[in-house]
């Protein structure tokens, strides 16, 4: 691993690792049969303002179609955008491509960058010599991952035989083997089961804090987002909707706490001045608070015979899922 | 440059995995070989010459076109360059800090290097076998020999790679897939040598670029005065000069196609 691992400084005297301003893209797209068809511009991304800081964590979200990949493509240099500029650790991505791979490490969750017909301690050797790492170093860098990934028991295995989390955790190493500055991910933990998910989770914390790796990370796991993201920044529609920390984006849409009661028995659903029941199942019931929890509760075990209460933040996929709803309105 | 001898050392392992697929190809261009050459014997019989091809000649480039086919992949077995542009798998390609055109030349020369000792080698040697070939004996006319199959491979893949590329502007390339595979072997003289088209025809066919894939290769072994230029150095300098013009051709076209890049898929 490099030799550095600073603490991140004071951002004021610090380059910026990603910089773009005014950054959009439009696609000309051709519509209709045949011999009547007919060119539209559509834009993908549009006046996006993105400063990203090297050692932070920024969680990238957006719904299906919000220009999440464009942006990600133009950040990496495969797409170049049509207006505003950007910069990523100093470099203009779509100009300076092959530069700016040897910096950066990019993982696609639903493409690999392993060779399909290769052991995966194969495609580690070929990326080494993509990337001209020194021999000593590639050695010492791979046994390094190789343990905080788990990756010991599957490096001979050809990789179409191996599982979507193996792969993926070989995706991440490959990524890595050249100690990147930066780290694009684009949905790393699609597909995964629970532990998998949990372990890359853990591993990029780690990466993130004893070497001081930016991560830029876009998902629709919002489990990615709580456990990984300080800061996370909302695109829909092509546009900015949010860009701060995780409590202000619970701030900035309301969004009820929800008590979870379960009852000793089935019973009709509770009817409690500050709260509404929002589902029902057996003995538990979901009521939506809208008023201080204590009284709610207090009114609650005074009524019913309880066994159990649970008090429930709201969730960021509900927080998320408000906001789309509110820039849909905006723009419609 | 370590890298593209590790992609061409991958590309050559990766084909020695498919051994039926090697002993298939091997008995179809024998047996097609044969055919090809029992019909030109035919020919012969009637006429003793034709555009300065006589029926050896004939027969011997029939087994060099054979022995080629799997060596410059004219016919088939695509880059797979073009499916990685139609699904959106290059924009990994393109993340690495690689040439494109790099890349897939060494990919292609481990391939063909593979096809020229397994199946190039074999199935000329079952043509001289069962048939009088002409086969030099001077050392230099094989090393010209060597240095046009080389370059042949060198054309071809520029040709097959700028099939591909086009897939960045067309999407799809299957169309041109398909017009250059009937196509390019018949300009090639992969099917039947470019002399034995009337004439007019195989002296504009001459001119094009895919002469320099087989029937170039075929006259130096032959050390035919057919050759553009009448011996086999100026034969050699044509095939160099196509290599260099597709390559500055396609260098130019990869470099355009990535400026205005659309990879497809989310």
């Amino acid at each position: 691993m490099p030799p550095k691992t600073t603490a991140v400084p004071a951002r004021a005297c610090v380059e910026p690792i990603i910089e773009a301003v005014g950054l959009g893209r439009d696609f000309t797209v051709s519509e209709g049969p045949f011999l009547r068809r007919r060119r539209r511009t559509v834009s993908a991304v549009r006046d996006v303002d993105l400063t990203v800081f090297p050692g932070e964590i920024v969680g990238y979200l957006g719904p299906n179609g919000a220009g999440k990949s464009s942006t990600m493509k133009m950040l990496t240099g495969i797409l170049s955008p049509t207006q505003g500029r950007v910069r990523v650790t100093g470099l203009e991505p779509a100009r300076r491509r092959t530069r700016l791979a040897a910096r950066i490490g990019v993982v696609f969750g639903q493409r690999s960058t392993l060779w399909w017909d290769l052991p995966l301690r194969d495609s580690f050797e070929l990326t080494r010599h993509m990337y001209r790492v020194p021999a000593a170093d590639h050695a010492r860098r791979l046994a390094e991952l190789t343990a905080l990934l788990e990756l010991g028991p599957f490096l001979s295995t050809p990789v179409r035989q191996l599982s979507l989390g193996q792969r993926m955790r070989g995706d991440l190493t490959a990524a890595l083997l050249h100690g990147p500055r930066l780290l694009v991910l684009d949905e790393p933990t699609i597909g995964l089961d629970v532990v998998s998910k949990s372990t890359i989770r853990e591993f990029l914390l780690r990466l993130n804090a004893e070497e001081g790796t930016t991560i830029l990370l876009t998902t629709h796991d919002l489990g990615d987002v709580e456990r990984l993201c300080e800061r996370v920044v909302v695109i829909d529609q092509g546009r900015l909707a949010y860009d701060g920390g995780l409590a202000g984006l619970r701030a900035s849409v309301p969004s009820p706490r929800v008590l979870v009661v379960d009852l000793v028995g089935p019973a009709a659903p509770l009817t409690v001045e500050g709260a509404r029941c929002v589902r029902v199942d057996g003995p538990r019931q979901w009521l939506e608070l809208s008023d201080n929890p204590a009284r709610v509760i207090a009114e609650v075990t005074r009524r019913h015979e309880v066994a159990d209460l649970t008090l429930r933040e709201p969730d960021i996929e509900s927080v998320v899922a408000a906001l789309y709803r509110r820039s849909a309105a905006t723009a419609g | 440059m370590r890298v593209y001898c590790a992609v061409a050392a991958r590309g050559l392992r990766r084909y020695s995995t498919y051994r039926a697929a090697v002993a298939a190809g091997l008995f179809t261009n024998s047996v097609f070989g044969v055919i090809n050459a029992m019909v030109l014997l035919a020919l012969f019989a009637a006429r003793p010459e034709i555009n300065g091809y006589d029926a050896e000649d004939a027969v011997t480039q029939v087994f060099v076109a054979q022995g080629l086919i799997a060596v410059v992949a004219i016919m088939g077995s695509p880059l797979e360059l073009g499916e990685r542009i139609r699904t959106g798998a290059v924009a990994t390609d393109l993340l690495r800090p690689v040439s494109l055109l790099g890349w897939w030349l060494a990919d292609d020369l481990g391939r063909a290097a593979f096809h020229l000792v397994f199946r190039g080698i074999p199935v000329f040697a079952v043509g001289a076998f069962l048939f009088d070939l002409l086969i030099p004996t001077d050392p230099w006319r094989w090393a010209a020999v060597a240095v046009s199959i080389a370059l042949a491979t060198l054309v071809s893949f520029a040709l097959r790679y700028l099939y591909e590329l086009a897939g960045f502007w067309l999407m799809d390339t299957r169309g041109v897939q398909t017009v250059a595979g009937l196509l390019g072997p018949i300009a090639a003289g992969m099917l039947l040598p470019l002399p034995l088209f009337p004439a007019g025809v195989g002296e504009v066919l001459r001119l094009l670029p895919w002469a320099s894939i087989v029937q170039l290769p075929a006259e130096v072994f032959l050390g035919k005065d057919t050759l553009p230029g009448g011996t086999v150095l100026s034969g050699l300098a044509v095939q160099a000069g196509w290599a260099l013009a597709l390559f500055a051709f396609a260098a130019w076209a990869t470099s355009r196609a990535t400026a205005r890049v659309v990879v497809q898929g989310g």
